[in-house]
């Protein structure tokens, strides 16, 4: 039984940051139809922040954790005004190449700054620790990362949901021409998008290293690619869909992986995405244009 | 504009001039011979070749290669040389590319060597010595870990070997079996679990060694687990190993993806020693002194034991650095053993050259036991592979400490 239920948690956690990765990828394609493969890496650039905040500057973690976001954020807005507003009336394949463009500049860039080599901060971890309840055990990193994840998704459904900007972000979603017809600022709403986005990557990149300790460059391509996945099969484009299919990817993977077929955990994860995009491209919760974003 | 076009041209043609003279000079990068005496390779210098990548991708072992091996062989002739002759090294780089590594072994025939130390990378070592296996030429690689580049095709053993290619570190399986043999006869171990990154030649060659190993020994392996390379969380593998509760957990990979697994493995109620590969190098950064309290590994080199404190300090000296990696050390032991069989060939008062020669130096190395090196005591066997000593390292509150050298026969 505490095997089932620490096989749980393990589910959970990996489930929690794909699921607050994945959000941003749907958030951003919801509104301007880009898959923005540079997501991933700017997990990886929280990542490296947080490092350097807590081991260089020695800063109380706290401070480190909302400088990451706030770096996060600045950073996921300038990529938009520097890369992709100037591509707006683009097609949407250039905005795509200059994503995967994107993508690359970051992760060599920072092989350029930072080194190509791992950096570790386990002897200075953010969350230390766990909790034992009986003979099971759950690390506060893990419990954290969790509770996190849900609040964070529950503001965001708040702030579409019930915010004038989250209003707007829906108008913008469902008829970009109508919505500035009706007096939205286009500009404003898209960066805000971009914002909450890069804001929900950098509390994902905290929590990532709260639980991994360890930034590297490459760091972003392959949870990126995962969270793609897990927005693909929650149904791209939608806020509660992102969610579901990031906590099912993790699931699989640790379902596969408990069944003992590690060896096929990241084949398991990557055939899903092949046959929802043959069976249901629109995924899970697809179909409901009103709560794209 | 055009005078002044024709100068820039002559001044960079007259500097390209002088940059290949400063090369001639130098008389390391592939027109070693210039000065030589062609076929004559008796007298009083023996004449063998030293093929390593110096430049290109990679060159930082290349460069750490010949660097152990000019050590060795620069110590040897100034204590006297072998039989009262100098060892002459024509140095050749090969750029980590295999054709390049062959059209260097020709040249260097053609300049009368006796033997080759080389190359450094796996695949130019393989190309390269399907080369000197055809004229039967000693080779012997400090790097080089594939099973391939000794036997024809390591999937088939009627193949034969290349009984005239020799190499002195020792191959991924050798790792594995090491330490099964040592978790049986130190640890006691019954049973064990692996964690290996699949799709890596280096973890699955280490990996098959110590399964090997643990079905002669009756060690029961509760768990074998797999992950992909660049993954950063192993709790649900980690969990699985804690359940089946074994006495030692096989970790053959880097120790990037160590120190998490060790960590996530100790949070989820793992108390079973850990044993690594040589990727375990510099791990004490990458998880708490707590959690990796116990964990050993195999390596090619201890640094700063005594049987390469001479080297060390030696190589400070001569290279103004400290010894950068396990290739140096290797590189060194390398040339001596190679040094050792042409000492044989030469005290049977053989012709340098000859095929009685290169034969003689090959059943020297072949046929040794025990010869003591720096980075351990060399032994080959049937697959010209050494049997070596493995230094182990352990971890003691939160430093690698080098504990003993092991040998399972």
């Amino acid at each position: 039984m505490s095997y089932v239920f620490s096989q749980a948690v393990n589910a959970l956690q990996l489930g929690s940051i794909y699921a607050l990765v994945a959000l941003g990828y749907s958030m951003v394609y919801g509104i301007i139809l880009l898959l923005n493969f540079a997501h991933g890496d700017i997990i990886m650039v929280g990542a490296y922040v947080t490092y350097y905040a807590m081991t260089s500057f020695h800063f109380h973690p706290l401070v480190s954790v909302v400088l990451a976001v706030v770096m996060c954020t600045i950073l996921g807005v300038a990529i938009e005004k520097v890369a992709y507003t100037p591509l707006r009336s683009a097609p949407r394949l250039s905005l795509l190449i200059t994503a995967i463009g994107i993508s690359f500049l970051l992760e060599n860039g920072a092989q350029l700054i930072f080194g190509t080599d791992t950096k570790s901060m386990v002897q200075e971890p953010l969350i230390s620790g766990s909790l034992s309840l009986g003979d099971v055990s759950i690390t506060y990193a893990a419990l954290i990362t969790i509770l996190v994840s849900v609040v964070s998704m529950v503001a965001l459904t708040i702030l579409v949901q019930r915010t004038k900007l989250g209003k707007a972000m829906r108008a913008v979603s469902e008829d970009m021409g109508a919505a500035q017809l009706m007096g939205i600022s286009l500009n404003r709403t898209i960066s805000f998008t971009f914002a909450v986005g890069s804001a929900l990557a950098g509390i994902g990149s905290v929590l990532h290293i709260a639980s991994y300790f360890q930034a590297s460059p490459m760091m972003g391509s392959m949870l990126g690619l995962k969270a793609f996945v897990a927005a693909v099969l929650g149904g791209i484009g939608s806020i509660p869909g992102a969610m579901i299919g990031g906590f099912a990817i993790g699931l699989v993977e640790t379902v596969v992986t408990a069944a003992g077929l590690s060896t096929w955990k990241d084949g398991v994860v990557f055939a899903i995405l092949i046959v929802v995009l043959l069976l249901k491209p629109t995924g899970i919760l697809g179909k409901k244009i009103t709560e794209k974003v | 504009m055009k005078k002044f076009l024709a100068l820039l041209l002559a001044a960079a043609m007259t500097l390209a001039l002088v940059a290949c003279g400063g090369n001639n000079n130098a008389g390391n990068t592939g027109n070693a011979g210039d000065t030589g005496d062609s076929g004559d390779a008796s007298g009083d210098t023996i004449k063998i070749a030293l093929i390593a990548n110096t430049t290109g991708d990679n060159a930082e072992y290349g460069i750490s290669v010949r660097n152990g091996a000019m050590l060795y062989i620069d110590q040897l002739n100034a204590n006297g040389g072998i039989n009262g002759k100098q060892v002459k090294v024509l140095e050749y780089d090969d750029k980590g590319d295999g054709v390049e590594a062959v059209n260097a072994f020709n040249l260097a025939m053609e300049q009368g060597i006796t033997a080759v130390i080389g190359s450094v990378l796996t695949g130019p070592t393989i190309t390269l010595a399907d080369a000197t296996y055809e004229v039967n030429m000693p080779q012997i690689s400090a790097s080089a870990t594939a099973q391939g580049v000794t036997q024809i095709d390591p999937d088939d053993e009627s193949a034969g070997i290349r009984t005239n290619v020799f190499r002195s570190c020792f191959i991924d399986p050798f790792q594995g079996q090491t330490m099964a043999h040592y978790a049986s006869d130190k640890l006691g171990a019954t049973t064990a679990a692996i964690l290996y990154e699949s799709g890596s030649d280096y973890s699955e060659g280490c990996m098959n060694g110590f399964v090997e190993a643990c079905e002669e020994l009756n060690i029961e392996i509760v768990a074998t687990e797999a992950f992909a390379t660049g993954d950063k969380d192993f709790n649900a593998q980690m969990t699985k190993i804690a359940a089946a509760d074994p006495d030692v957990v096989y970790m053959p990979f880097y120790y990037t993806e160590a120190g998490l697994a060790i960590t996530q493995g100790r949070q989820a109620g793992l108390t079973a020693t850990i044993l690594g590969s040589d990727g375990f190098g510099s791990i004490k950064d990458y998880a708490s002194a707590e959690d990796l309290e116990g964990t050993i590994y195999g390596s090619g080199y201890a640094p700063g034991t005594e049987s390469v404190a001479q080297f060390e300090a030696d190589y400070q000296d001569v290279y103004g650095e400290a010894v950068p990696n396990m290739f140096a050390p290797l590189a060194y032991d390398a040339a001596m053993l190679m040094c050792e069989g042409l000492k044989a060939a030469e005290e049977q008062g053989l012709t340098a050259g000859s095929d009685e020669y290169k034969q003689a130096v090959i059943d020297a190395i072949s046929s040794m036991s025990g010869v003591e090196g720096i980075t351990g005591s060399y032994t080959f066997d049937e697959y010209n592979n050494p049997e070596k000593s493995v230094a182990m390292i352990q971890l003691q509150g939160g430093e690698e400490t080098f504990t003993e050298f092991y040998a399972f026969n």
